[in-house]
């Protein structure tokens, strides 16, 4: 997000989801869509049926690489290498669009610098993809227009995160397509409400609407708003406060309905910081691997048992309705909030209602300002929707950045912080399933899911098989700089020579305990994608499990 | 482009360029008899029950695949279409059980009821699970038929249980490929086609392997196409048609997807993705499909706040909770307190919760896992 910010002003998809099946061209990178996002992988496969151009940017063998034009098969980590050359490419052979660049956008001459650095050979040799390729898929993206870039997490969970992002936010500006119909730069968002969550300032640095915290007309604004004082100083991210607790500089925490002990990178160090802590409360609808570490648990309700509003990837508010009557005496997350605040003698936290919690919002926040719960009775509103007339913004940037001018930024190739070497040669990366969500903590209630997929495996190319001896099946233990577990080899050249994959849905076979807590300098996200591993044939030790 | 002018049984309709004349008649608030039809894919023409007349037009064309022109005359029920009706719907009734579908005292019939006409069990349609909400008994309805002429044969294929979200029953199958239309057309992926030829074919996987063994996504797209009860979500086999329906947003990833959830008795007994929106207009994933019931109604929810005593969990009342948790929470030095929201709480508890921790802590250290 921070990247987008930087690159465009503001940090979200910038397009919509429906525009994506009109693409004529679509460049998919690090993101396994079919799967992460089904509904959207429907979109590209509609845009691929009409004729549009798919190029897939992957380490993997994915599903949605059987549709595309050009799959880039390159080095996990070695996106910035890739998506530079791409552009060397397209200024080399003069297939920037002038124009746009002209009137729209700003310090090209920077970026043209930075690009003297990205020789082909160099490219070629970093990402492992022959240049032919990049070249072919340059061309391709540069020319056939409209052209929509897709990015998830493969983009984002690097110690250069921020730097991927912005890299593809200079590749669509380079091309124009931005502001337009089915272009633009799409993060497709994970969570269900990690959109709103973010919209919401459940971040360190931002009020709701991301109001800087740091900005003293914001937070005048919010002090007279909530009559309370308020620090202007930024807070600390999950992965900061998981470090803070480690060291004993956080000593309580309240959780609402997240398990960092799976999701954090580096489980064990997540959990020696749990245990370290004096007291705990989460709150969720089922027992987790974090709930198990708290002092108390507070139930909540599930998202068929309240009222609410979830914001999805493409900034579109919509209604969550209570459907059934809460389960034995769990309570919707709000109202347990709220009770906390009372009973520590806040004022401001009587809500009757979630209803009354957005017309707050509404009151508080310039782009949710017109979604009232009357307008999404009709459907849902994506922001900016600054008041109750206005239809909302399919798509952003139309007429000028939310900076003004779109800002080229030149951008240095870094390697992933940690890289094979003799002692652990192999490179891990991670990832979804369709089958599981996230940490399981829901979908592992669910037998039929559990039935296709219960456990989670090692992805290992065929060749390293062979070279470690190892067969289809057999129980391996990986083994990182952080601990190992244990899971099943599943021998499959999707994955290539060099590069194991992991989903990270399972507790037994926990992924986390393997990757790298290194954060992005800005975005202060882990590197999940990229570790160093080593696996070999179980010796029958008993499996180090998380929990 | 301007509107297109046509007459369907003696009504003025203004159809737009591109509609066919099933569209139309749709428009003019006429009914047309249709099974392989489906709004999302494209026209197909198999099941011949919207044949029209058309005047200067040779034949009786399918509405569904005749597209509208200027000046157009429809007529959709004449005497000979009646007929021809009929008999197709007699052909398709051939391989599909139907002893209920033709007999008069089916509406006073339940399924326990001893059967005046001795119709066997895996025949009624009072114990087929589709019984009221089934495509073909509203078709036969109404076009009307007291009985088939013509032999009737059951396929006698054994039901197919082999995956765990829904049922493939092809002794119910009429053959529309609709499901195997879906999965290709619209999920790209092509688990199911259309197998042998002429009177034996069926949907079915490549050499008749296990849905498991196919590429099938678990989408459940086939399920919701399906006209009859050949396909079936296994968890909501016998619920019937439910007592309402409540529109809400799916809880899994970022999409955003709409979904009907169907409710009966205070359950959720099925959760179908709903078609009328710009986010998933009709599509969903296994997990949107068929994993909602079973996480909102799961045995290990939590049901009272926990407390740990001695190393053990105990249970405890809301009072003595809060009153814990907010005692504790406030004997801290304010910085020393972190909070986590979630991504997957609604925006109003993102509000409140980034709120609390600003107006209470005075600080800013609130986050969610947006990162992870």
């Amino acid at each position: 997000m921070a990247g987008l910010v930087t690159s465009f002003g503001s940090g979200a998809m910038t397009n919509s989801i429906k525009e994506i099946g009109d693409a004529a061209c679509i460049l998919a990178i690090g993101t396994n869509t079919t799967d992460t996002h089904p509904v959207i992988g429907l979109e590209i496969k509609k845009a691929v049926n009409k004729g549009g151009k798919l190029i897939v940017a992957n380490p993997r063998e994915i599903r949605l690489t059987q549709f595309a034009d050009v799959w880039l098969q390159h080095k996990p980590g070695s996106d910035i290498a890739l998506l530079m050359g791409m552009m060397k490419v397209i200024i080399d052979e003069g297939l920037e669009d002038k124009a746009f660049i002209e009137a729209r956008c700003e310090n090209l001459d920077a970026l043209k610098e930075s690009l003297k650095a990205y020789d082909l050979d160099f490219v070629e040799k970093t990402t492992g993809v022959p240049r032919a390729k990049i070249v072919e898929a340059a061309r391709i993206y540069a020319t056939t227009k409209p052209a929509t870039l897709l990015y998830t997490m493969g983009i984002t969970q690097h110690t250069h995160g921020t730097d991927n992002v912005m890299a593809t936010a200079n590749l669509a500006m380079l091309t124009g397509n931005i502001g337009k119909p089915s272009t633009g730069v799409n993060p497709l968002r994970g969570q269900n409400n990690v959109q709103g969550a973010c919209d919401m300032g459940a971040l360190p640095n931002v009020y709701t609407g991301y109001q800087g915290v740091a900005d003293p007309n914001n937070k005048q604004k919010f002090e007279t708003a909530w009559g309370a004082k308020l620090n202007d100083k930024p807070g600390l991210t999950v992965t900061e406060m998981m470090n803070a607790a480690h060291e004993g500089k956080i000593k309580a925490m309240y959780i609402v309905g997240e398990n960092p002990t799976l999701s954090e990178a580096d489980t064990n160090h997540t959990l020696e910081a749990l245990r370290k802590l004096d007291f705990l409360v989460v709150q969720d609808i089922f027992q987790t691997e974090t709930t198990r570490e708290a002092d108390v648990i507070l139930p909540a309700v599930s998202f068929a048992e309240k009222d609410g509003t979830f914001t999805n990837t493409e900034r579109r508010v919509q209604r969550v309705r209570k459907a059934v009557e809460a389960v034995g005496e769990a309570k919707p997350d709000w109202w347990i909030t709220d009770e906390i605040a009372r009973l520590m003698g806040a004022k401001g936290f009587d809500y009757k209602n979630a209803e009354e919690i957005m017309s707050e919002i509404n009151k508080l926040t310039p782009s949710y300002a017109g979604i009232t719960y009357a307008r999404l009775e009709k459907g849902g509103l994506q922001w900016p929707c600054p008041n109750t007339e206005h239809p909302g913004t399919p798509i952003l940037h139309t007429a000028q950045f939310s900076r003004g001018k779109g800002r080229f930024v030149p951008i240095t190739y870094r390697p992933s912080a940690e890289l094979p070497d003799a002692e652990y040669p192999l490179v891990l990366t991670t990832g979804r399933s369709l089958f599981q969500y996230h940490t399981g903590t829901m979908t592992r209630k669910v037998k039929g899911l559990n039935d296709i997929l219960g456990e989670g495996k090692v992805d290992i190319n065929p060749k390293d098989a062979q070279t470690l001896g190892i067969a289809n099946g057999e129980m391996v233990k990986i083994t990182s700089r952080r601990g190992s577990v244990t899971a099943k080899a599943s021998v499959t050249g999707v994955t290539s020579e060099g590069v194991v994959f992991m989903n990270f849905h399972f507790a037994e076979n926990c992924a986390n305990i393997l990757t790298n807590n290194a954060l992005d300098p800005v975005a202060k996200t882990p590197e999940y994608k990229v570790c160093a591993v080593r696996i070999e044939k179980k010796s029958g030790e008993l499996a180090n499990v998380a929990v | 482009m301007a509107d297109i002018n046509l007459t369907i049984d003696g009504k003025q309709v203004q159809a737009k360029p591109g509609m066919t004349v099933l569209d139309a008649a749709k428009l003019a608030g006429v009914y047309v008899p249709t099974l392989c039809f489906h709004p999302d894919l494209a026209p197909y023409g198999a099941c011949r029950l919207c044949i029209v007349e058309i005047e200067k037009m040779r034949g009786l064309p399918t509405a569904c695949t005749t597209p509208v022109t200027e000046g157009m005359v429809v007529k959709t029920n004449t005497p000979q279409i009646q007929q021809f009706r009929r008999g197709v719907l007699e052909l398709i009734l051939t391989e599909h059980p139907h002893p209920c579908l033709t007999c008069w005292r089916r509406e006073r019939c339940g399924p326990f009821d001893v059967c005046l006409r001795n119709v066997d069990v895996t025949h009624r349609c009072v114990l087929c699970p589709k019984n009221g909400i089934c495509e073909l008994q509203q078709v036969v309805d109404h076009i009307g038929i007291e009985q088939v002429e013509f032999p009737y044969v059951y396929r006698e294929i054994a039901i197919d249980r082999e995956n765990p979200f829904f049922e493939r029953d092809y002794n119910l199958c009429i053959v529309c490929g609709r499901c195997v239309r879906v999965c290709q057309e619209i999920r790209g992926v092509g688990a199911i086609a259309l197998t042998y030829r002429g009177s034996n074919a069926l949907p079915g996987t490549a050499f008749g392997r296990a849905l498991l063994d196919s590429d099938c996504q678990y989408c459940g797209a086939c399920v919701d196409a399906c006209p009859t009860g050949a396909l079936i979500e296994r968890n909501r086999k016998w619920e019937g048609a439910g007592e309402r329906k409540v529109l809400t947003t799916c809880v899994y990833c970022g999409v955003g997807c709409q979904l009907n959830l169907t409710i009966k008795n205070g359950k959720i007994i099925e959760s179908v993705p709903a078609r009328e929106n710009d986010v998933n207009r009709g599509q969903a994933c296994v997990k949107g499909r068929f994993a909602i019931a079973d996480v909102v109604h799961s045995p290990e929810r939590l049901t009272k706040p926990l407390i740990k005593k001695n190393g053990k969990f105990e249970e405890a009342s809301w009072d003595e909770a809060l009153n814990l948790v907010a005692s504790k929470l406030g004997s801290y030095k304010k910085e020393e307190v972190g909070i986590v929201a979630s991504a997957r709480c609604t925006n109003e508890e993102n509000y409140v919760t980034q709120k609390f921790t600003r107006v209470v802590f005075g600080h800013n250290n609130v986050d969610h896992c947006a990162r992870l």
